[in-house]
């Protein structure tokens, strides 16, 4: 036996595309542990991986849907979730998954997002939030906290930043967590609840950018980064949305929003049904 | 008739030109739209937001054209034939999206109904000055193809036209017609469903082991495989490679993707390019147009002719991409071209290019009024 057939396979390795490895992101980079989540979901739903479509936006974590070995598409800067309703409609055997970035999905794209919570689209949001402009070397966003630091907020940041899970609460969705990359277990049982779930749902996960937005506001390594979390966070049942807060002292996490409530596409089938259905009984008269 | 459920509505009818487009495109087998209501081209939507669930299709009604053309897109690549359409302020919003679709090679149909800009402008005035944004408004180089109707059966025909060509070459077609076309009632015959030629997009022969999305055929489109269809590929914005893998720095690939996607129209503009001749043969006189332009130039080039001038129409049905070599022919020939359009002048310039030495000259016209043909016939004479 030679060392090569000692060698063991990641238990994740078929759902990756092998051969765009290694991927681009920094040592310590939240990204990781959000796709390896997400890839434990699927494997342990042990869903068919033909019917899943992985579509991103831009930025980091855009990359993400080239890494995947399901179907996948990487649109133009923000416009992942109109470009996942096309897909979910015109198909609608398939699981649809958008994985973003907080800029691509909430700056850029934000007017999409409530858009389309607001339809109730059966679509998966997995949203990054590393709180800036990772790609394009750190600037600040919508998310990003008052006073930070960024290239772009050399004095300090004087905007208010959105509250992701409240923003999703009150435009729609059905489903609605956050959780930082610390909460493994959570963030992977909250992936398959949403994929099981009929509706527009957002998990929003909170993530270290220890190169940029981390360093320049001085939090540490990422390793300090997990540490800062464990220490702040808390962990909630059915809290309000609204006093979701994220600060230096307190990150609350939890699911927030679990309803029931008919999808876009469901209430479209029934329509077309229905209109059918009117249609051959007038012909018939 | 409205209300049928069919898809193809076979018979004479007395149609506007935005209710024969959407015919078109059910008749083409599209069954996705996804729009945003915009003066002159919102009775598409409507036409479409009433007749698709009839036969079984969706109709979206999207938050802004941006996300209009993304889910069109998405519905393309997952397995439909889709469309929007829209006016100048919408198409605008579209063009990065264009970009995209060119980028991934998304078969679409996109249709401009066009009114009075810049900006908001006229609404609900004709003008045909979206032609050079068809062309380059989307950033990077790239070819498309615009046909452009000039009577509500051609944009019955046309739309059908459109949707075979975006699924040959996958590429977005655009439909680009102007408020009066749109708005206009004339007769349209829909001929039965089996005269109607379809064309559908080929498909992966290969395995999905072997399937690369973006390796060409000898017609240098790739077959496409859907989202569902047990391919799992990849797909992106970004420049790749064939296997649809990001090549953000090679210059080989960025040259064999950019000249690819530009050469699969290039290739075969003579059998995309269609236009209509009348009586070219001795012309002395040429004009060249377009849409409703082309209507006043074909009874100023007969009235002409009635009074002893040697005029001839060149009606351009492809506008993208431009038969430079059909014009080039005929300006060799000609003593003068006239290139009415309702704009400061943007196809003209595609004719002066091609007609090197024979003098052309524009007749522009902006506002509620289309060309009168004794405007053109007058032009003649000044020539």
């Amino acid at each position: 036996m030679n060392n090569k057939d000692l060698m063991l396979q990641h238990p994740l390795a078929k759902y990756l595309r092998q051969e765009r490895m290694p991927h681009i992101w920094c040592e310590g980079c939240g990204n990781g542990i959000l796709l390896n989540s997400f890839l434990e979901a699927l494997d342990e739903l042990q869903l068919d991986l033909d019917n899943i479509v992985v579509i991103s936006g831009i930025g980091c974590i855009g990359r993400a849907a080239g890494y995947v070995n399901v179907d996948s598409f990487h649109t133009t800067h923000g416009r992942a979730i109109p470009f996942a309703t096309g897909v979910k409609l015109a198909n609608p055997q398939l699981k649809v998954v958008v994985i973003s970035g907080d800029g691509d999905l909430f700056a850029i794209g934000g007017n999409h997002f409530i858009h389309a919570a607001r339809r109730n689209v059966d679509i998966k949001v997995i949203c990054a939030n590393n709180f800036n402009y990772g790609m394009t070397g750190g600037q600040y966003g919508p998310t990003t906290p008052l006073e930070a630091w960024t290239t772009t907020t050399p004095y300090g940041n004087i905007e208010h930043p959105f509250n992701l899970v409240h923003l999703a609460a009150a435009s729609g969705a059905v489903y609605a967590a956050r959780w930082t990359t610390l909460q493994v277990r959570r963030l992977k049982a909250s992936i398959k609840k949403a994929l099981q779930k009929e509706g527009f749902s957002l998990i929003e996960v909170i993530s270290p950018c220890p190169e940029i937005y981390d360093r320049y506001n001085k939090l540490g390594t990422a390793v300090e980064v997990m540490k800062w979390f464990k220490l702040v966070s808390e962990v909630h049942k059915a809290y309000d949305p609204a006093k979701a807060v994220i600060t230096k002292n307190r990150i609350i996490i939890g699911e927030f929003v679990d309803i029931e409530k008919p999808s876009y596409g469901r209430l479209l089938r029934e329509m077309t049904a229905q209109v059918k259905e009117d249609l051959e009984g007038e012909n018939t008269k | 008739m409205a209300k049928n459920n069919k898809a193809v509505l076979t018979g004479t009818h007395f149609l506007s030109g935005d209710l024969a487009c959407a015919e078109g495109a059910l008749a083409a087998g599209c069954r996705f739209f996804g729009g945003y209501p915009i003066t002159p081209a919102t009775e598409i939507a409507e036409r479409m937001a009433r007749r698709l669930p009839q036969i079984g299709g969706i109709y979206i009604q999207m938050e802004d054209e941006i996300a209009s053309i993304a889910a069109v897109i998405g519905a393309s690549y997952a397995g439909k034939k889709a469309m929007t359409a829209t006016s100048g302020p919408g198409f605008s919003l579209m063009q990065e999206n264009i970009g995209l679709a060119v980028m991934t090679e998304a078969p679409l149909v996109i249709v401009d109904i066009m009114r009075g800009g810049p900006s908001t402008g006229q609404p609900t005035m004709p003008g045909q000055q979206d032609v050079m944004q068809a062309k380059w408004g989307s950033h990077g180089d790239y070819e498309i193809i615009a046909l452009a109707p000039s009577s509500v059966q051609e944009m019955f025909d046309l739309t059908i036209e459109c949707f075979n060509l975006a699924e040959t070459f996958r590429v977005p077609v655009m439909l680009l017609a102007d408020e009066i076309i749109g708005h206009m009632w004339e007769r349209v015959e829909i001929p039965p469903s089996n005269e109607i030629t379809i064309i559908n997009r080929k498909k992966p022969v290969v395995p999905p082991r072997e399937y690369h999305p973006f390796q060409p055929d000898d017609d240098l489109v790739p077959p496409m495989a859907c989202f569902g269809e047990g391919y799992r590929f990849h797909a992106t914005g970004l420049t790749h490679d064939e296997k649809g893998a990001p090549k953000t720095v090679s210059i080989p690939e960025q040259t064999k993707l950019v000249k690819r996607l530009c050469g699969k129209i290039r290739t075969n503009t003579d059998t995309i390019i269609q236009v209509k001749e009348v009586t070219l043969e001795d012309a002395d006189v040429v004009v060249v147009a377009y849409g409703i332009a082309s209507r006043a130039a074909l009874s100023a080039v007969r009235k002409a002719r009635t009074q002893g001038i040697k005029a001839g129409l060149l009606r351009l049905i492809t506008i993208w991409p431009f038969p430079e070599k059909l014009v080039a022919q005929i300006a060799e020939q000609a003593k003068a071209i006239i290139v009415p359009e309702m704009n400061c002048g943007q196809l003209v310039r595609e004719v002066e290019r091609a007609a090197k030495t024979t003098p052309v000259s524009l007749l522009s016209k902006l506002g509620e009024e289309p060309h009168r043909p004794s405007e053109i016939v007058e032009a003649m004479r000044r020539m």
